[in-house]
């Protein structure tokens, strides 16, 4: 049974216009739809990454599977039970079990909390454990982060280097031994050689503590490296599902063809193919049916602006894609 | 086990209590008003002991004179009123309930208004509507009438005269917190928070407040200002606690003697008293306004 | 790329002045840009690479102070013009800057086409008409169509915003266009089509390029020659290809290392321990000596020379000498962490 199952979740937001354009003018309310009908599948103990540029619906997924925002439409399922359908006491479950990690190390903590504070808070808002116990969980994860109890505990964050900060950051999400861990783009605001040495140890702590984790970026190279499977979104729909090799070095579908082809590569050698794609990305609002990037796709037909093909979670080996020409087309 | 970390609470405390002092006397209008305040203090604490006369007795000055209307001597030095009263009794006795009804006004109101700030920024949406609403409807609500109204209805009480001033006052830092409020919440240690399993009260209360807490020290000192120019003003017009004198009562007094023309040291004193707390406190919420903005903005 | 240097920096030095102390933002900085060439710097936040580039278009800020042998430009030395001189015959009409976060930098109230005339009249003798036909121009260039000339810049995309601003840098045909994290928080394909743009731009026009980012593949993919920042210092330089191939620095190996490709999925990755160091105060000997695995105590106390390996490559390491030896060991988790 998987871990972790999303079925047909979406999430619409509201335009907000004016009281007089709707009443006046009738003017429709505009809806973003920022993720739509999108099915996935995270198992134990694996690594799943959702990857896609801005506005393509990660950050709203990923909002909605910690619980922080809720689904317009469609299923969460945890360990094969709802989460909306939690009582009180499965929720505080939910919450230890469901842990994420955030983008901006200086903005992740409560600049008037000691490293101490922000680490024990998880356990202490969610009275897991007595406070004793939770002091030595706090020592114990900050030293598997690497940061020193005695040498971090009572310290505030503007006295720590961005890196540092991510890693408190960790230490809180892990602290509570979640099984899953939904990681937001938690490198890309810190230096490139500081980056290597947090995805080492997200790698290290997930296969030590075995949890799962959910890793949503927009950076091909990271994901390439540290997901077993690889997702791509598209203004908020699925569009290719697979193992990380599989979507990358074989993509079937002409988004994640154009994507991959775009990514540099940090040798000067290395050649790569332009990206077949037309015109610029557009905002989810009140878009069209059928398949979102059609008006992009060098090789979409009527079809695909009139139906989308769901991906189809319950093969777990299986390389899908959303595209209904993939056989037609031969990459 | 680590028990060499300081988890205690109680000593943080008092650790902070030395950060506020420092804070305070980081800055040079801080320390003068920081003083100020603790002479003012000090006399309201001690005032039955400090005051050389009773407030309501006639005085008769050495050489056995009815001392009225006395200028400042060695033997009265703030003066007399016309009716023999020693003035400087009076402003000792009044310094404590100005400094009663302005600290407790003060604090009640800043307790209000942060509350209904943190709780209308938070959680947004009708409650907020609502609340702003209403005060919106107290902002327009003149503030001298109001309090006279209220008093007049009421009666000359103590308990009346702080509600009075309470229900004008907390409305400014209402907004302002409210605002700096919607600002944290959508900070990313906010959302980390929930996501971690906090609770909406955890939150606001221990997450979101002590991100507020300069702010929340200016606008209390502020309060405080604000309470005492108030009370005496409505003092002033009569409307004041009847039991107990205050600085405007005294100058009520004076205006009811008919004697302002002539007994300027009558209306030197209080006035000066008024003028030094108020500022003071002014001073004092500016230093805590220094350690607002950038704080907020530290990295 | 030919041989005469179109910019040459010799030991230049840069210090701002805070109340924690002195920070020695760049030090003893010194590379030429040859003519038709995009020259890269790479480096960390905080290596000095932004202040580098502030300090030759002289856009400092009032705290810092900066002295250098000399700037020379077209064989011109710019760094002892007059600031009148300076700003009307080089900024922007010889050397111009597409800054930093670019996309924040279009003033929200003018149209993007109206800001670009305005700077264009302001640097020239043309006319109105004639200027916007320049923007008409330049706007095909950067891929812009030329009716987004009367746009606000709220209308405008991140990508788009970027591409109006390198527009802007090259209105007066300048020779050398600065280019600062120019793709920096732009989406991967926004990134693709504005670099392939900035290729195309320069087979038509002849400028040099000078490319600052920490992004190691965005300058491996566009720089001819790339120089590695680290502490204010040059670590190293050369041409693209013989610093991926043959690197002599510790800090170029180590960011090989750190930096995963999408072509190598198997790539162990190995960090480098520590932190950037701070630099604020004296420096003494090598920035990198504290987390290079290779240090000696003589790193500590003397600040390596450079030495010239072979033409358009340099490094500032005493261990220069031991270098295909120090490749092997790099490669390797334990020579990192121990």
């Amino acid at each position: 049974m998987a871990l972790l199952e999303l079925k047909n979740v979406s999430r619409h937001f509201e335009v907000k216009s004016g009281l007089i354009d709707r009443l006046v003018y009738g003017k429709p309310i505009r809806m973003i739809k920022a993720v739509e009908n999108v099915n996935l599948i995270v198992n134990e103990k694996e690594v799943l990454g959702i990857a896609g540029e801005s506005g393509c619906g990660k950050s709203t997924t990923c909002m909605m599977i910690s619980g922080l925002v809720k689904p317009s439409s469609g299923e969460i399922l945890y360990q094969g039970k709802r989460i909306d359908q939690f009582d009180s006491d499965e929720k505080r479950f939910y919450h230890s079990q469901v842990q994420m990690i955030f983008q901006d190390p200086y903005e992740t903590l409560n600049p008037r909390f000691r490293v101490i504070d922000t680490v024990a808070e998880g356990p202490r808002a969610l009275k897991l454990w007595p406070e004793d116990e939770i002091v030595s969980r706090v020592d114990d994860i900050l030293n598997a982060v690497g940061l020193p109890f005695l040498k971090y505990a009572e310290r505030y964050p503007h006295e720590l280097s961005g890196g540092e900060r991510q890693r408190v950051g960790i230490a809180s999400a892990l602290v509570m031994e979640p099984q899953m861990l939904i990681a937001d783009e938690p490198l890309s605001m810190l230096d490139v050689s500081i980056r290597a040495g947090i995805l080492v140890l997200l790698k290290k702590l997930a296969l030590e503590r075995n949890f799962s984790c959910i890793y949503v970026s927009h950076d091909l190279s990271i994901l390439g490296h540290i997901a077993d499977r690889l997702m791509i979104m598209y203004l908020g729909q699925a569009v290719e599902v697979g193992l990380t090799r599989d979507v990358i070095q074989k993509p079937k579908h002409p988004y994640t063809r154009a994507l991959i082809s775009a990514v540099p590569a940090p040798d000067p050698r290395s050649r790569r193919a332009v990206p077949n794609i037309i015109g610029d990305i557009s905002r989810p609002i009140d878009p069209p049916p059928g398949c979102r990037f059609t008006p992009r796709c060098p090789y979409s037909d009527k079809t695909c602006s009139q139906t989308f093909l769901k991906l189809d979670m319950s093969q777990r080996e299986k390389h899908l894609t959303a595209c209904h020409r993939q056989d037609a087309l031969d990459f | 086990m680590p028990n060499m970390i300081e988890v205690s609470r109680y000593k943080r405390f008092l650790r902070n209590l030395s950060k506020h002092y420092q804070i305070i006397h980081a800055n040079p209008f801080g320390r003068i008003g920081f003083w100020v305040i603790a002479i003012f203090l000090f006399v309201g604490v001690f005032a039955p002991w400090l005051a050389p006369h009773e407030p309501w007795e006639m005085q008769y000055d050495s050489a056995g004179n009815f001392a009225s209307l006395q200028m400042p001597s060695w033997e009265f030095p703030a003066g007399t009123t016309h009716l023999g009263y020693d003035l400087l009794s009076q402003l000792i006795l009044a310094t404590r309930t100005t400094l009663i009804i302005g600290t407790v006004s003060g604090f009640i109101s800043i307790l209000i208004g942060a509350n209904i700030g943190l709780i209308s920024g938070y959680y947004g949406g009708k409650l907020d509507e609502v609340l702003m609403r209403f005060t919106d409807i107290l902002y327009g609500m003149p503030f001298l009438p109001f309090v006279i109204v209220l008093i007049a209805l009421f009666g000359r009480k103590l308990e009346f005269v702080i509600l009075a001033i309470v229900l004008i006052i907390w409305r400014t830092s209402a907004r302002v917190i409210r605002a700096q409020t919607i600002a944290i919440k959508q900070r990313q240690f906010i959302v980390a928070a929930r996501a971690r399993g906090c609770s909406d009260f955890r939150i606001i209360y221990l997450h979101i407040l002590p991100n507020l807490l300069p702010l929340l020290l200016l606008y209390a000192s502020f309060n405080i200002a604000w309470s005492i120019i108030t009370e005496a003003s409505a003092s002033f017009l009569g409307f004041g606690d009847g039991e107990t004198i205050s600085w405007g009562g005294m100058l009520y007094e004076l205006w009811i003697s008919g004697k302002t023309r002539i007994a300027w040291w009558w209306f030197a004193a209080p006035s000066l008293c008024i003028v030094l707390l108020v500022t003071s406190l002014v001073f004092v919420s500016r230093a805590y306004e220094e350690e607002a903005n950038p704080r907020l903005r530290k990295r | 790329m030919s041989n005469n240097p179109i910019l040459e920096v010799e030991k230049l030095n840069v210090g701002y002045q805070t109340k924690d102390g002195e920070i020695h933002a760049v030090e003893d900085v010194s590379f030429k840009v040859f003519s038709n060439e995009v020259f890269g710097i790479a480096g960390e936040s905080g290596c000095g690479k932004s202040t580098l580039i502030k300090a030759i278009m002289r856009l400092l800020p009032e705290n810092a102070k900066m002295d250098a042998h000399s700037i020379k430009y077209k064989d011109q030395k710019i760094d002892r013009m007059s600031e009148n001189i300076f700003r009307k015959e080089v900024l922007w009409t010889q050397i111009s800057l597409v800054p930093q976060s670019a996309m924040n930098s279009l003033n929200p109230v003018y149209k993007v086409g109206e800001q670009i005339v305005e700077a264009i009249q302001a640097h020239t003798s043309q006319g109105k008409k004639e200027a916007r036909e320049r923007v008409e121009e330049l706007f095909d260039v950067v891929g812009l169509q030329s009716e987004f000339m009367d746009s606000f810049p709220h209308e405008f995309s991140g990508g788009m915003r970027q591409r109006a601003m390198i527009a802007m840098a090259l209105a007066l045909d300048p020779g050398l266009i600065i280019m600062d994290e120019p793709t920096t928080g732009l989406d991967v394909l926004v990134q693709e089509k504005i670099l392939r743009r900035i290729r195309e731009i320069r087979k038509q026009i002849r400028s040099s390029i000078i490319l600052i980012t920490h992004d190691i593949a965005v300058i491996a993919e566009m720089s001819d020659r790339i120089a590695v920042m680290y502490g204010g210092r040059i670590m190293e330089q050369a041409k693209s290809i013989d610093l991926f191939e043959s690197p002599y620095h510790p800090y170029t190996l180590g960011l090989k290392n750190a930096f995963p490709s999408i072509k190598d999925l198997d790539q162990e990755l190995i960090s480098i321990p520590g932190s950037p160091p701070s630099l604020i105060g004296l420096q003494t000997g090598c920035p990198f000596e504290d987390r290079c695995p290779f240090s000696s105590d003589r790193c500590k106390k003397d600040v390596p020379e450079v030495v010239v390996k072979k033409k358009f490559h340099q490094v500032s390491c005493f261990r220069h000498m031991d270098a295909p030896e120090l490749r092997e060991q790099a490669k390797k988790l334990s020579t990192w962490h121990y």
